[in-house]
């Protein structure tokens, strides 16, 4: 019980701790394009360890589940949120500290469009 | 029990940086990147709160909380893609 | 169409996961939300491999898995680059090709990238992907195709 309470708590201070570090890169990294990639982190690593650290305190039960699927959605959507913060950045004109304006894909006309023949 | 408070002053200070990261700016995508920042942390937050409370009930709502804020953020850059909020704030 | 039992299949245990009851009056509720989510579906023509691929989910629990061990790792790497005094930071744009061309195959390497910490996918056009980098290091990753590697190569969305 006790080796339980550890592991759940160890895992809950992790999550807990990467997430602050996912805050603070959100300051200490110079524009939105790195500031991006900092808040991947509370995205993934730091949502999965607070989530797990918190279902094995509720053992197996409806709950834990109902953790991994929020955990789950949490992984399906922030990718795409990322990227549609990232893609709409880019064509309003704001260009990435370091890195300049990107290289253009085969066909120029076509910056974050879906194929058009698929 | 020390440890769960511990957990939750992190997570609210993380909370916090974000927030200021949302105030700050520079650029509107920061906001937007800061809010969704926010609102993950929020989740885990109500997800805190449930297991503290032992009410598994209040997991629906930070899953729904979930499904809002990825919305809320598609919509306000569908929303910026074509207004642009009035040409306040260009980039 | 003859996806629409595994869809309904699928739909009726999150269900019963998300409530967690099963009183007569509810589990009829359930029921029928479950047969408007089916009809929904199918009127949205998305009931097809793409929107529900049973036939790969083997082989999907086996890229899931090494989808999380490279996760790990990229997080490693951009918690040691933010608490690192001056981080060593050198964001670039990469553009790499993929080995796999079907939508699909492209839309699930797109979001592994966006996913892994230090990597994100701008824009995608027929097989190639523009992503920005963190670092040289996140950069080389993408260039060496890491993730393009453990994409099921086959994912194709067949009607």
């Amino acid at each position: 019980m006790i080796a339980i309470d550890m592991l759940s708590g160890a895992l809950l201070l992790a999550g807990a701790a990467l997430g602050v570090i996912g805050a603070i890169g959100l300051h200490r990294l110079p524009d939105f394009y790195t500031r991006a990639h900092a808040a991947g982190i509370t995205d993934t690593l730091c949502a999965g360890l607070f989530l797990s650290g918190l279902a094995i305190h509720f053992g197996a039960t409806l709950a834990s589940v109902k953790l991994g699927l929020i955990f789950l959605f949490l992984l399906f959507t922030s990718p795409t949120a990322c990227h549609a913060l990232a893609k709409s950045a880019l064509a309003s004109g704001l260009l990435p500290w370091g890195a300049g304006a990107p290289p253009p894909l085969a066909t120029t006309n076509t910056a974050g469009m879906p194929p058009s023949n698929p | 029990m020390i440890v769960f408070a511990a957990a939750g002053i992190a997570v609210l200070l993380s909370l916090a940086l974000a927030l200021a990261r949302a105030l700050i700016g520079p650029a509107l995508f920061d906001r937007v990147l800061a809010v969704n920042m926010v609102g993950t942390k929020t989740v885990l937050l109500i997800a805190w709160m449930a297991t503290l409370s032992g009410r598994a009930d209040y997991l629906d709502i930070a899953l729904l909380y979930a499904l809002i804020n990825f919305l809320g953020v598609i919509a306000v850059l569908r929303y910026y893609e074509d207004t642009g909020f009035g040409g306040q704030e260009s980039r | 169409m003859k996806f629409r039992f595994p869809l309904t299949l699928t739909l009726a245990i999150l269900w019963w996961l998300l409530s967690g009851y099963a009183d007569a009056l509810l589990l009829a509720l359930g029921a029928c939300s479950v047969a408007a989510t089916v009809s929904l579906a199918r009127r949205m023509d998305r009931i097809d491999q793409a929107s529900h691929p049973l036939h790969l989910s083997w082989r999907l629990l086996g890229f899931g898995w090494q989808l999380l061990r490279e996760i790990v790792l990229a997080n490693a790497q951009v918690v040691a680059i933010v608490l690192t005094p001056k981080p060593p930071i050198q964001p670039q744009w990469v553009r790499v090709r993929s080995r796999s061309t079907s939508p699909l195959g492209m839309a699930v390497l797109g979001n592994a990238i966006t996913l892994t910490p230090g990597t994100i996918t701008v824009a995608i056009h027929g097989d190639e992907l523009l992503v920005h980098a963190l670092t040289d290091r996140s950069a080389a990753g993408v260039i060496a195709g890491d993730l393009d590697r453990i994409v099921p190569p086959d994912l194709e969305a067949v009607r």
